[in-house]
């Protein structure tokens, strides 16, 4: 199995003054993925909700900025770093990730190890 | 011949197209250099190295490709129910069916993680055998940039680890429908150089067709890859009369219909009941049936446009694209007159997604022509010209903007 990283892009004013349903959505909707993974055949390694860009700080050349490295309409939001057997496999699970803002990419970690 | 062929092909396929491949070449080479003193050993020798080219290409494809992953079966978690439709039986994964090395290669150069140009290249380079300076001339790029093109594909292959398949059932209809739009562009990009100079061209034609027929013996059951042979063959039935003696380009109207491929176009329009039959039929039967329809028709004016309209709203339906929305528009006009169609041509205007596309200006300035507004048909000619590089198309492009600006 290979690792790959899902990274999930939204539009954050989707959750900027939010009400309780929204957050309830999402959460229900994360939990349920990650049960998911499993089930399709992956696993499910780590992942976290980042807070949002407001709260980013970027650095370049040693100059420390406010903000995204990069502004694009929809942001980085959160990550699921799992297992899967091939790139189908990663893709069926991501399917299954929550983005209803927007969408995610799916990227394979680069192997390290020697040989 | 077959046999010691076969001995050195290690499969009897493999074999047979080898010693075609040798009777055809005879062909060549014996008619500029003369039968040789022992035709059966010219045969027998070329047959066998070209087998032999088949299996050091193999295993040069097997390093080319660098992870060629044999996939496991999936764990029994993996649970994808099958969904109907496909040509499995009883829901087994494809490729336990048709455990056929072409296909899998098909289908992996085709993924959607490639882009839609390396699936062509790489379908181009590792399935039909073109070099690298072939598929760059077919595509009017540098040779440089097509290698680097086919070497970035492979590497996302490799990086990504896509794995060397058929797809499952459930991911089947999206995966083939992929597959078929490559064989589709292929014959596309071929089919709109000018008629006879380019032989890379028609020899793109001639490969996408024979590509089709490939995937269509190792996927009978499948009403698509039927529906997309019989478009291919009904649209290459017209290739002799597309263009002049002087290759000025000629419209369907124009068309000397007894000069139109009769076995092409029966063959098409048999393919064609078959690709409908069977449930909802998709875009390339439906495309099929449309050039049917214009097939059968002993002369344009004698075209059934009112059913052809029909057809087209069905394939807009399964295919929701303006290009669709286009050709009904000029149906429409056959229909329900020039101006119900410049209404909707309006409208895709409006919408944008056709802004490079050069048939909508000069579709709308073939409606204002006939509606005798000169003037807005020169311009909508003009904006045409300045859309293609094509030099039969400029030059009928040129010729209606002299002809509607031509004083009385």
């Amino acid at each position: 199995m290979t690792e790959y990283v899902i990274l999930i892009y939204e539009n954050e004013d989707a959750y900027v003054n939010a009400s309780p349903e929204v957050w309830q959505t999402a959460m229900e909707a994360h939990n349920r993925f990650a049960g998911q993974v499993g089930e399709r055949g992956g696993k499910l390694v780590g992942g976290n909700a980042l807070q949002p860009t407001a709260t980013a700080t970027s650095i370049r050349d040693d100059v420390v900025t406010d903000g995204p490295f990069a502004e694009t309409k929809e942001a980085l939001g959160g990550f699921y770093l799992i297992e899967a057997r091939d790139l189908d496999h990663a893709l069926e699970i991501a399917k299954l990730c929550p983005a209803p803002y927007g969408g995610v990419e799916v990227r394979p970690v680069m192997d390290t190890s020697g040989g | 011949m077959l046999a010691a062929t076969a001995r050195v092909a290690g499969d009897i396929d493999v074999a047979e197209e080898c010693v075609q491949d040798a009777y055809v070449a005879a062909l060549d080479a014996w008619s500029r250099q003369g039968v040789p003193r022992n035709p059966g050993a010219w045969l027998t020798t070329t047959a066998r190295r070209r087998a032999l080219d088949a299996l050091r290409r193999d295993r040069t494809l097997r390093a080319k490709l660098p992870l060629l992953i044999e996939p496991d079966p999936p764990q029994g978690g993996a649970g994808l129910p099958a969904a109907g439709g496909g040509s499995a039986a009883g829901g087994q994964a494809v490729d336990e069916v048709i455990p056929d090395d072409r296909l899998r290669l098909v289908f992996t150069c085709c993924h959607p993680a490639l882009a839609r140009e390396a699936q062509v290249a790489l379908t181009l380079r590792l399935v039909c055998g073109l070099t690298t300076a072939e598929i760059a001339q077919a595509f009017l790029v540098s040779e440089p940039t097509m290698a680097a093109r086919v070497t970035r594909a492979k590497k996302k292959i490799s990086a990504a680890r896509i794995a060397y398949r058929v797809p499952g059932a459930a991911e089947l209809p999206d995966r083939l429908d992929a597959v078929l739009t490559v064989v589709h562009l292929l014959y596309t990009t071929g089919h709109t150089a000018p008629g006879g100079e380019n032989l890379v061209r028609a020899d793109l034609v001639d490969r996408a067709i024979a590509l089709n027929r490939m995937i269509r013996s190792l996927m009978p059951d499948e009403r698509e890859v039927r529906g997309l042979l019989a478009l291919l063959l009904l649209t290459d039935a017209r290739r002799a009369t597309r263009a002049d003696a002087s290759g000025r380009l000629l419209l369907l109207e124009e068309q000397d219909r007894s000069r139109w491929d009769q076995d092409a176009i029966s063959e098409g329009t048999a393919l064609v009941a078959g690709a409908l039959r069977g449930g909802r039929p998709g875009r390339f039967a439906l495309q099929a049936a449309i050039a049917a329809l214009h097939a059968e028709a002993p002369s344009y004016a004698q075209t059934d446009w009112p059913q052809l309209l029909q057809l087209y709203g069905a394939l807009l339906r399964a295919w929701p694209s303006p290009v669709v929305a286009l050709n009904r528009a000029v149906v429409r006009a056959m229909v329900d007159g020039p101006e119900t169609a410049l209404a909707e041509m309006a409208e895709l205007e409006q919408d944008g997604r056709l802004a490079g596309y050069r048939y909508l200006p000069a579709a709308k300035a073939d409606l204002l022509r006939r509606l005798g507004r000169t003037t807005a048909a020169a311009q909508a000619y003009q904006d045409a010209l300045e859309l293609t590089d094509n030099t039969a198309e400029r030059d009928f492009l040129t010729r209606r903007i002299a002809e509607v600006t031509a004083p009385e």
